[in-house]
C-alpha cells in the first residue's frame, strides 16, 4: 500500500529528457515565429484585405479554433498524405503548431488593428505614406504593442499544447517522460518531473517573451520620437 | 470480412460523440463547483488560502493538460485503486477547468469597481451582504460571456482523454482510421463533429459579449 518515491533512474535517463527538452524548445521557436507571421497576415486578410480572403480567413480561424490540437495533428501526419503530402513527424508536429496558433493570434492582432484610431490612419496618409507603409507603422506595430501580453500568453499555451506531439511519435519532452516510464516503471515520477520541466519552461518562455516585446516596443518607440 | 462504409463510421463516431459531451459535461459541472469554492478562498480575507489556491491556479494553467492527465492516472493508482480511464480523466479535467473558471472568475469580480464596494460599505453592510447582495450579482453578469466562450476549451480537452485510453469521439477515430485505412476522411469528420458542437458555443459567447457592451455603453 505505503509507495516509495524512487527518482534514481534521473542518473540513467536525463540525456532523454535534455533531448526532449530541446525538441520542445524548437518545436515552440519554429511555431511561435511562423505561427505569428501567419497570424498578423491573417489579421490584415480579415481587417484590411479583399473581402474574398477575409471571407476565407474567417472560415480558416474559426475551423482551427473550435476543433482539438490533437485532431489537427491527426489529420495533418495521417490524413494529408492521403492527398499526396508526405511529410516527416516533426514537419507534421510544426505544421499543425503553426496553423494553430496562426488561427488564434489571427484574433488577437485583429483586435488590436481594429483598436486603432481611424485618425490614425488618416494622418499616417497625409505625411504621404504608402497604404503599406502605414499598416507597418502606424497600425501594426502600436497594434502589436497593445496585444503582445495576450499574444505571449497564447505561445505559451501553444507551448503546452505540444506535449501532444509525441502521440505521432515526435520526441519532445513528454515523448522522453513515455520513454523513461516504460523502461523504469516510475510512471508517476516521470511524468512528475516532466510536468515540473513544463512549468518552468512556460515561466521561462513568458518571461522572455515579455521582455522580448519590451526590447522591441522600446526602441520603436524611441525611434518614432 | 464485412467493409467498414461511411455510415458505418460515422455512425460509430456519433455514438462516441455520446461520451465527449457527457465527460464535457461533467468536467465543466464539476469543475464549476470546484471554482465557487476556490473562488471564494482566492477573493476572501484568508491570505494564505489566497496564496494556495494562486499557486493551484498557477501550476495547473502553466502545466499541460496531457501531463494532468498522466499523473491522474498513474497518480490515483499510487492510492492502491484500480484507476479506469473515465475515472482519472473526470478528475484531471475537473481540476484543470476550476483553476481556469478561478482565474476568469477572479477578473470578473475585481472588475466590479471600487466605489460599489465603498456605497455598500457605507450601507452598514457586512462582508458577507456585500458579496451577497451586490459584488456577484454584477459579477456574474459580466462572467457569462467568458464562462460560455472557456466551455468551448474544456470540449476541445477531452480530446487528451483519448491517450490514456478513454473512448470518445477522438478515440473512436484513432481506432476507426486504423480498421478502415481512411484517415483523411476519419479524422475530416472527427474534425466536423468538433466544430458542430463547439462553434454553436463560440458563437454564443460572442453574441453575449457584444450584447454586454451594447448594455455597458449605455
Amino acid at each position: 500500500m505505503s509507495y516509495q518515491f524512487n527518482f534514481d533512474w534521473i542518473a540513467t535517463y536525463w540525456p532523454v529528457f535534455i533531448a526532449g527538452i530541446w525538441m520542445t524548445i524548437q518545436l515552440i521557436v519554429v511555431g511561435g515565429i511562423v505561427g505569428i507571421a501567419l497570424g498578423i497576415l491573417c489579421a490584415w486578410a480579415r481587417s484590411e484585405g479583399p473581402k474574398w480572403l477575409g471571407f476565407i480567413t474567417a472560415i480558416y480561424v474559426e475551423l482551427i479554433r473550435n476543433t482539438p490540437f490533437l485532431i489537427q495533428l491527426f489529420f495533418i501526419f495521417y490524413g494529408l498524405p492521403a492527398l499526396g503530402f508526405r511529410m516527416t513527424e516533426v514537419q507534421a508536429a510544426m505544421l499543425a503548431m503553426v496553423i494553430n496558433l496562426g488561427a488564434y493570434s489571427a484574433e488577437i492582432i485583429r483586435a488590436g488593428l481594429e483598436a486603432t484610431p481611424k485618425g490614425q490612419v488618416e494622418a499616417g496618409a497625409s505625411l504621404a505614406l504608402s497604404p503599406l507603409q502605414t499598416f507597418r507603422h502606424v497600425v501594426l506595430v502600436p497594434a502589436l504593442q497593445k496585444i503582445w501580453p495576450a499574444l505571449c500568453s497564447q505561445v505559451v499555451i501553444v507551448m503546452l499544447g505540444s506535449s501532444v506531439v509525441s502521440q505521432i511519435a515526435v520526441e519532445d519532452l513528454t515523448y522522453a517522460a513515455n520513454f523513461t516510464q516504460s523502461r523504469s516503471f516510475r510512471a508517476f515520477e516521470a511524468y512528475f518531473v516532466s510536468t515540473l520541466i513544463y512549468l518552468a519552461l512556460a515561466i521561462a518562455l513568458r518571461f522572455a517573451l515579455l521582455a522580448l516585446g519590451d526590447m522591441i516596443f522600446a526602441t520603436k518607440r524611441r525611434a518614432t520620437r | 470480412m464485412s467493409q467498414i462504409g461511411f455510415a458505418d463510421i460515422l455512425w460509430n463516431l456519433i455514438m462516441a460523440a455520446g461520451w465527449t459531451v457527457v465527460l464535457s459535461l461533467i468536467s465543466f459541472v464539476g469543475g464549476g463547483l470546484l471554482g465557487i469554492v476556490l473562488l471564494f478562498a482566492r477573493i476572501g480575507k484568508v491570505s494564505w488560502l489566497r496564496v494556495v489556491v494562486k499557486i493551484y491556479t498557477e501550476v495547473f494553467q502553466g502545466t499541460p493538460l496531457l501531463m494532468q492527465l498522466f499523473l491522474a492516472f498513474f497518480g490515483l493508482g499510487l492510492l492502491g485503486i484500480d484507476v479506469p480511464p473515465s475515472l482519472a480523466a473526470g478528475t484531471a479535467l475537473i481540476l484543470w477547468t476550476a483553476a481556469f473558471l478561478v482565474e476568469i472568475w477572479r477578473g470578473c469580480v475585481s472588475a466590479i469597481a471600487k466605489g460599489q464596494w465603498e456605497a455598500s460599505a457605507s450601507l452598514g453592510m457586512t462582508y458577507v451582504e456585500q458579496m451577497r447582495h451586490v459584488i456577484l450579482p454584477q459579477a456574474f453578469k459580466i462572467s457569462i460571456p467568458p464562462t460560455v466562450g472557456f466551455s468551448v476549451q474544456v470540449v476541445k480537452g477531452t480530446a487528451l482523454t483519448s491517450i490514456i485510453g478513454f473512448v470518445e469521439v477522438t478515440k473512436a477515430g484513432t481506432v476507426l482510421a486504423n480498421a478502415t485505412f481512411q484517415p483523411f476522411t476519419v479524422y475530416g469528420l472527427v474534425a466536423l463533429i468538433y466544430f458542430i458542437l463547439c462553434y454553436p458555443l463560440s458563437l454564443s459567447a460572442k453574441a453575449l459579449e457584444r450584447k454586454m457592451n451594447v448594455t455597458h455603453r449605455h
